[in-house]
């Protein structure tokens, strides 16, 4: 890792302690096997339809978590393994949903992009881009009229930032002063387009100004960066001053989907990501460093990943395909 | 120019090659129709020949995609805006039922909108509730609005070809399962005129009425119901609006049997428009009611084997058949 990188994680890692810490290194390294396995299940033909993998993102929504209180909610888009995982759900019903099996969060109905949990706070997974927007500010508004403290983080694409009703919402959010973090995680491109080539302004943290909604550019490549971000984020929704937007300077490494060719940049480019500013990477060098823990805890941590990420993926592949009459249930309920 | 082999996807992409060389007002918007070459690969190059000009990559903003080729349209412009998946149109039904439909008539006849939207949908690819739908019936219900569904190669073309020179909006609906269906394109010579109806098999006793990439399983299932004596005619309507009813009647007067075959849902969809009008126009000509062979009404479940029985196949076509006209029941019906 390059020295500066290190003293960057040095000064922003000061306020975690070392089990925080290892947690964040743990449930970095979880979203990664994990989208490693989902991938090689895809190329196996276990996984069909859409598979969109978080590999590169993984200190955002980790950063986020670190930062969040219980009984914060999460929202996002397609892309939600990663937000699952670590809101806490089950590595087992993700991995089964995504093989489309009965033992799946949504009973195999739902598939890669559609998953929910109420228990851990995840309203989905949501597939039409820039929807969950509107969604999350009215999660926030179910925060602010039950005065429960809590805050929404919804998560939205560089892409999915030039929705109209992504401003719709900011309006609305700001004139109520709802408790939202909007994240914008830009990883640089929305599919093939690049975000230069979609947007006028590309200081996507801005986009909130004419509403009077504060943002913030974030090196969402560190964990202890977005950690302390979002938590003075989160502080501001939570005292009542309204909504605010972090955008997290992100990179994902995979294609879009599974059927991407990837013609739009170039493999220079993905690799200089990985080799300088890998996540995981990085924060691995600052715990070997620091001394927050040593090799041989780093590889007991690996290795119970490995036995999750095995256990899930065994799981998703034993547990049967829905019942034929699954077909017609949860459509409406008797009234 | 001889016939050819290829796929619904190139003769998709050749239509709007030869249209935009005849016709400099034709541009192309929408999301990853240019660099990447379109998602499901029909404007793949374009751009290379075109250029960024006439090939335009847009935000992820379909509103205003749709709207600003509305407005391009009312000034004479020929846009053809790209839908990614026909599920986004709830995104654009402002632009396309308030605007676009509504502007030739609300101002007297004064204006057109002569735009093509053209989008996909359909079942088949685990892609779930929300990019599988088939839903034609939305737009159907406006009047002000085309609506071509092209199951052919030829008529992916030629459909195309036609829809950019009309005067007035377009949805061009095609199917994510037969992007990569091979056929015979002859870019001469059409299957038919616009808005006619195509018999694609000759048969006495009973007309399947059908479009899309139904008419793929509507005819296996002719295949299936010869072996077993019954003869089906199949009807491919290719344009839903204007909708040629005329070739309709007339083979069902004959066949005095008629079935309709959508992989859109049932309620509300337009098979109950079609056996409506079926029942209108030959209604002491039927020896049975009008059946009608449709998706479940359920959202699109992503399990495989759930989502190939959320839509109708080539079996429950035959035994639908085999009931209207043999009154032989299926033996999970029994
Ligand atoms: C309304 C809508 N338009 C287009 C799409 C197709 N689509 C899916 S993902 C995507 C790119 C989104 O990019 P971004 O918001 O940056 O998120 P990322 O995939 O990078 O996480 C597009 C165009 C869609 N699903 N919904
Ligand atoms: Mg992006």
């Amino acid at each position: 890792m390059a020295k500066s990188a290190q003293s960057r994680a040095a000064k922003s890692g000061g306020d975690s302690t070392p089990e925080e810490i290892l947690t964040y290194y743990r449930d970095m390294l979880l979203i990664r096997r994990f989208e490693e396995k989902a991938g090689q299940l895809y190329g196996m033909g276990l996984i069909g339809g859409f598979c969109h993998l978080y590999i590169g993102q993984e200190a955002v929504v980790v950063g986020m978590q670190a930062a969040a209180e219980q009984g914060d909610t999460v929202i996002t888009s397609y892309r939600d393994h990663g937000h699952m995982l670590a809101c806490g759900m089950d590595a087992k019903g993700v991995m089964a949903e995504l093989t489309g099996r009965r033992g799946g969060y949504s009973k195999g109905k739902g598939g890669s992009m559609h998953m929910f949990s109420r228990e851990k706070g995840f309203y989905g997974g949501h597939g039409i881009v820039g929807s969950q927007v509107p969604l999350g500010t009215g999660l926030g508004f179910a925060h602010s009229y039950r005065e429960d403290g809590k805050v929404t983080m919804c998560y939205l694409g560089d892409g999915a930032i030039n929705q109209g009703q992504v401003y719709e919402s900011f309006n609305m959010a700001a004139l109520w002063k709802l408790p939202v973090v909007y994240v914008i995680e830009n990883n640089k491109y929305a599919m093939g387009t690049s975000v230069q080539r979609s947007s006028a302004g590309t200081e996507l943290y801005k986009r909130g100004v004419a509403y009077g909604i504060p943002g913030e550019r974030v090196d969402g490549m560190d964990v202890m960066s977005v950690r302390k971000t979002g938590a003075a984020a989160l502080a501001h929704a939570r005292e009542g001053k309204g909504p605010f937007i972090l955008e997290m300077m992100t990179y994902r490494y995979r294609g879009h989907s599974m059927s991407d060719p990837a013609k739009y940049r170039s493999k220079e480019e993905v690799a200089k990501m990985r080799q300088e500013h890998d996540p995981i990477d990085r924060l691995r060098e600052y715990i070997l460093s620091n001394k927050v823990a040593d090799e041989a805890k780093l590889k007991d941590i690996d290795r119970e990943i490995k036995d999750i990420v095995s256990a899930a993926t065994e799981f998703a592949q034993q547990s049967p395909e829905p019942d034929p009459s699954e077909l017609w249930t949860d459509v409406l309920l008797e009234a | 120019m001889s016939a050819i082999e290829t796929t619904y996807r190139e003769a998709l992409r050749q239509a709007l090659i030869d249209a935009m060389n005849e016709d400099p007002d034709i541009v192309v918007l929408g999301e990853e129709v240019g660099l990447y070459g379109g998602a499901y690969g029909v404007t793949k190059g374009l751009i290379d020949q075109f250029g960024p000009e006439r090939i335009l990559d847009t935000p992820i903003s379909e509103a205003a995609i749709v709207g600003a080729a509305v407005g391009a349209a009312m000034s004479g412009l020929r846009p053809v805006a790209e839908l990614m998946y026909v599920d986004f149109v709830g995104i654009v039904m402002d632009q396309l039922a308030n605007q676009a439909a509504k502007i030739r008539y609300m101002f007297g006849g004064q204006i057109g909108v002569p735009m093509v939207l053209r989008s996909q949908g359909g079942t088949g690819r685990s892609a779930a509730a929300q990019h599988s739908q088939s839903l034609e019936a939305w737009m159907a219900h406006v009047p002000g609005l085309r609506l071509a569904m092209p199951a052919t190669v030829n008529d992916a073309y030629h459909l195309l070809r036609h829809a950019l020179t009309l005067p007035d909006p377009v949805v061009f609906l095609e199917h994510k399962g037969l992007y990569v269906q091979k056929g015979t394109l002859d870019t001469a010579q059409p299957d038919a005129p616009w808005g006619k109806a195509v018999v694609r098999r000759a048969g006495h006793d009973l007309t399947i009425v059908t479009y899309s990439k139904m008419l793929l399983e509507s005819l296996a299932a002719a295949e299936q119901l010869a072996a077993q004596g019954v003869s089906a005619e199949v009807i491919d309507l290719r344009t839903l609006n204007p909708l040629d009813e005329e070739t309709v009647a007339n083979s069902v007067r004959r066949t005095h049997r008629a079935m309709v075959v959508t992989e859109a849902h049932l309620t509300g969809g337009f098979s109950a428009e079609l056996s409506a009008r079926i029942h209108e126009s030959c209604f002491d000509h039927l020896e049975e009611p009008v059946a009608r062979v449709a998706g479940e009404d359920i959202p699109i479940p992503v399990s495989p084997p759930l989502e190939r029985n959320a839509v109708p196949n080539a079996q429950l076509i035959t035994e639908t058949g085999l009931w209207l006209v043999q009154r032989k029941a299926p033996a999970w019906a029994l």
